[in-house]
């Protein structure tokens, strides 16, 4: 039993346990070997490759937008010029001398993102505050719950009620001519990004290690103190990144600023005019345009700036949430 | 000091205790009252999407297609097409996305290149849909020659929904301890072995939540199906390669109608769509809990 | 039935260790280790915290293969192969070298799917043979009696020894020739860890164990054979101190380093 290995050397090396000891003698039907196949190096092998492949496909397909918009805005680039589209005033892609500047966009955009977090941040963020400082867990979790549910709801039907109920609120209240103004849909966005600043900070405020608090505690501090002293500082962070992540998720908004915000095409001084966005630009004209035009290819290089822009700030609110992760765990 | 039936504060220094319970009272108040505010909105949109639309809801409005020049008739092609979606984004999100989750959490070297890559794709799923439906106009309708067709719509879907798919695998599993994954291979169990007996049941439903999670936003999304493929009127699809309706643009297109409006068919669709969404996402989310209660570490 | 009858591997478990050193990329955490492992005894691993025990003891069934960048040098032979060699399988070397890890593990399936994973593992698909050794696994690992009205229970609502036990059981199932122990009773309460003590007296009749613990007391009631090994300073890798009879070392050790650690003075 015990002989050295000489007389096998070149077969494959096999300790065998009591099991398999007992069933050498019974293990030769069909059955049994498809079962014993399914431990074997060969099925191993099979499965990472199938897997290895299918994963790289995603990867590439997800390398592959970039790829696509880089490569289809190339014309604008050559024929436009980087600068007079990323700095210029004027937006008249159809006129006998087209004008391909992106700032009245660019601006709208910055004025709808700026109301938006206006009105979702500070709810937001004390609604976060309520839900991981005060709550009952048993609050807690119905609250969250519901909050979270709002992701359900698709962003043109929010769309819908902003034109339903918003917009005729506004031009009831505000000296405008029409309730299709930056200010309209720079609101519902900001109901819209709720749910991610609320989440995110929550979870931010919560991954703050409750020997903090404790400590806080045991010096007399009441919880608020103790949030405001202690947990807010030490979560502040993370609750940046939730806020740049409302942000990357209102520039990107599309069918709610198509909707609501009015699509002028001059550069808004105010979120009571008029805006269009760069996501509302692209989604209305991308449609009608001429396949391989320069206006084509400009909607693609206007494309490409969203990406970049919203690639950066998802990235850097990642690269804070991470570090700030890091920090509490033990 | 105490009488009896009635509860006095003890303090055991008055240094700032005062002001320090007035200020935590009203704290308390103002963050409940915008956490409270925030349900409420969440309820009141519900309840207002409801109202406008259950009178609207009635057979012919959901099986019959639209009529009089889309002023009457029923959304039924809008919801063939929706479902024609989900089908082919679960058909091409689910198997690659769920793969890609296993690829990057349980086979790559957890080296520098693979962690870049995990980042990026976790950075995927906030880019703005309508550059999906950019690239997807270009690689699918235009490069890939599908024009604009239900398949071009689904593969654009499809990438919507990829980043999501992934990253919620990865997430659950990592969920799964490391000593499970030992403890396997400690009986001799090969990787495949461990992954399909041990790994993927147990996060089983973390993957499923998080991908149909995804799959829901996608049957929602507006913006990639504008330019590859979606069409005002089209009949009860049959094909893929055909155009098709689908409900989130027959709301978008009905309700910026500037003449003819036929509000009863906006709001019945609106009804409809996240009535599907939501009950998908609240029979899933509730599944998920019963799930997650048996398995606690 | 033949599997009643055979209750355990035939071949014998035993390892001889020559000049095994592991390394963590490039800080070496173990070296020149050289001993032997004597079938059907229970051989106890001892030693500081950081010491390399766990490490040494992953190396008996390559579950270092598992973790990046560790490398094993050195011989180590089970019943005269070279396990590290490339004919080998690593996969049939871990059913034959059982594991029972520092806490307990069970799968997220009921105790009877528990034991019966390895066996099925191994192609076992009848359903009186899969019986019959999850009754005789459990019975060995002391766990029967308490579960066997609850067979289709979830592994989860056993309590902590209860698990343990179970994973015993379940490294049992298979019939290995050898059972290694990463600290099997560091997270249990002083009555389990007596059953496990227990099981572990009536295991050693049947195959080999080698037993990693800090708790010398522990060492000094179960083993037959000591080691101590330890790491002298942060920048040294660890090495084997001492080996021989646990009554020997216990009571006149031969090195002062073993004499200071035993008798409490460091460590």
């Amino acid at each position: 039993m015990n002989k050295p290995a000489n007389q096998k050397k070149n077969k494959t090396v096999r300790f065998q346990t009591g099991i398999q000891e007992s069933r050498r003698a019974v293990s030769n039907s069909l059955i049994e070997k498809i079962a014993r196949f399914r431990n074997t190096r060969a099925l191993d092998s099979v499965a990472t490759v199938v897997i290895t492949m299918l994963g790289w496909t995603a990867i590439f397909v997800l390398i592959g937008i970039a790829g696509f918009l880089i490569h289809s805005s190339i014309r604008a680039f050559d024929e436009v010029g980087i600068w007079s589209m990323i700095a210029g005033t004027d937006w008249f892609p159809t006129s006998s001398d087209a004008r391909f500047g992106f700032l009245p966009a660019q601006v709208g955009s910055v004025w709808v993102t700026i109301v938006a977090l206006a009105a979702c941040v500070p709810i937001g963020v004390f609604s976060a505050v309520y839900l991981s400082e005060f709550a009952s867990s048993k609050f807690r979790e119905t609250a969250k719950a519901v909050i979270e549910f709002m992701v359900t709801i698709p962003s043109v039907v929010f769309g819908l009620i902003g034109l339903a109920v918003l917009v005729p609120l506004i031009r009831t209240y505000l000296p405008v001519d029409s309730g299709l103004i930056g200010l309209t849909a720079g609101l519902v966005v900001g109901i819209v990004c709720l749910p991610t600043v609320i989440s995110i900070s929550e979870d931010a405020l919560r991954s703050v290690p409750n020997e903090l608090r404790h400590g806080s505690f045991a010096l007399g501090n009441t919880r608020w103190q103790t949030a405001y002293k202690v947990v807010l500082p030490a979560a502040s962070s993370g609750v940046f990144a939730a806020i740049m992540l409302g942000m990357g998720r209102a520039i990107g908004e599309t069918m709610v600023v198509l909707m609501l915000a009015g699509n002028a095409g001059i550069i808004p001084t105010s979120p009571f005019e008029a805006a269009r966005t760069m996501t509302g630009t692209i989604a209305q004209e991308t449609g009608e345009v001429v396949r391989g035009s320069v206006h084509f290819s400009v909607l693609f290089a206007l494309g490409l700036v969203l990406f970049v822009a919203t690639f950066i700030i998802n990235l850097t609110a990642d690269m804070i949430l991470e570090r700030s992760r890091k920090k509490w765990r033990r | 000091m105490t009488k009896a039936g009635k509860k006095t504060t003890i303090t055991f220094s008055d240094y700032n205790s005062k002001g320090a319970r007035r200020a935590e009272a009203i704290v308390r108040i103002f963050t409940a009252t915008c956490c409270v505010a925030v349900m409420v909105l969440v309820a009141f949109l519900l309840g207002y999407l409801f109202i406008r639309g259950v009178g609207s809801i009635s057979w012919s409005f959901i099986f019959d297609s639209p009529q009089d020049r889309m002023t009457g008739g029923g959304i039924w092609p809008a919801i063939v097409g929706t479902l024609w979606l989900i089908g082919l984004v679960s058909a091409f999100a689910m198997p690659v996305g769920i793969a890609t989750g296993i690829y990057l959490a349980e086979i790559a070297k957890q080296s520098r290149p693979v962690r870049m890559l995990r980042v990026a794709i976790a950075n995927m799923a906030g880019v703005p849909s309508v550059v999906y439906g950019l690239f997807g106009f270009a690689a699918f309708s235009l490069a890939f020659g599908l024009g604009k067709s239900l398949l071009a719509m689904g593969l654009t879907l499809a990438c919507v929904t990829l980043p999501v798919v992934i990253t919620a695998t990865e997430e659950a599993l990592r969920q799964i301890p490391t000593e499970q994954r030992q403890a396997a291979m400690a009986l001799g169990c090969t990787r495949a072995r461990t992954l399909g007996k041990i790994v993927l049941p147990t996060a089983l439903p973390g993957i499923i939540t998080g991908a149909i999670l995804g799959l829901s936003r996608a049957a929602g999304e507006t913006a990639p199906i504008l330019f590859t493929g979606v069409a005002f009127f089209a009949p009860v699809a049959t094909d893929i390669m055909q155009p098709s309706m689908a409900l989130p643009y027959h709301l978008y297109i009905m309700a910026t109608q500037p003449t003819t409006p036929a509000p009863h068919i906006v709001w019945g669709t609106a009804l409809v769509l996240t009535g599907m969404l939501s009950i998908t996402n609240a029979v899933i989310a509730t599944w998920r809990s019963h799930k997650r209660r048996k398995l606690q570490w | 039935m033949v599997t009643a009858q055979r209750q355990e591997s035939s071949q014998s478990g035993r390892f001889d260790i020559e000049n095994v050193s592991v390394s963590y990329g490039s800080e070496k955490a173990l070296q020149g280790v050289s001993f032997c492992i004597e079938p059907r005894r229970v051989t106890a691993l001892i030693g500081p915290s950081g010491c390399g025990k766990s490490t040494l003891l992953r190396c008996f069934n390559r579950m270092n293969d598992a973790i990046d960048n560790v490398e094993v040098e050195g011989l180590i032979a089970l019943n005269g192969e070279d396990i590290n060699a490339k004919a080998v399988d690593a996969v049939s070397l871990r059913m034959y070298v059982g594991q029972v890890f520092q806490r307990p593990n069970p799968f997220p399936l009921s105790i009877y799917d528990n034991v019966a994973f390895g066996p099925r593992t191994q192609g076992v698909r009848k359903r009186d043979e899969l019986d019959e050794i999850v009754i005789d696994s459990l019975k060995k690992a002391a766990l029967y009696e308490e579960v066997k009205n609850s067979m289709k229970k979830h592994a989860f609502e056993l309590s902590g020894g209860q698990q343990q036990r179970l994973c015993i059981a379940r490294a049992l199932a298979t019939r290995p020739g050898v059972l290694l122990m990463d600290e099997p009773c560091s997270a249990l309460d002083p009555i389990s860890t007596g059953m496990i003590e227990e099981t572990v007296q009536q295991l050693k009749e049947i195959m080999t164990i080698v037993m990693v613990t800090h708790n010398m007391q522990q060492a000094a009631r179960i083993s037959d054979t000591t080691a101590f090994l330890l790491r002298e300073s942060i920048e040294e890798p660890a090495e084997l101190i001492e080996i021989c009879d646990t009554n020997t070392m216990f009571t006149q050790p031969s090195d002062i380093r073993t004499e200071n650690y035993i008798t409490g003075r460091f460590g």
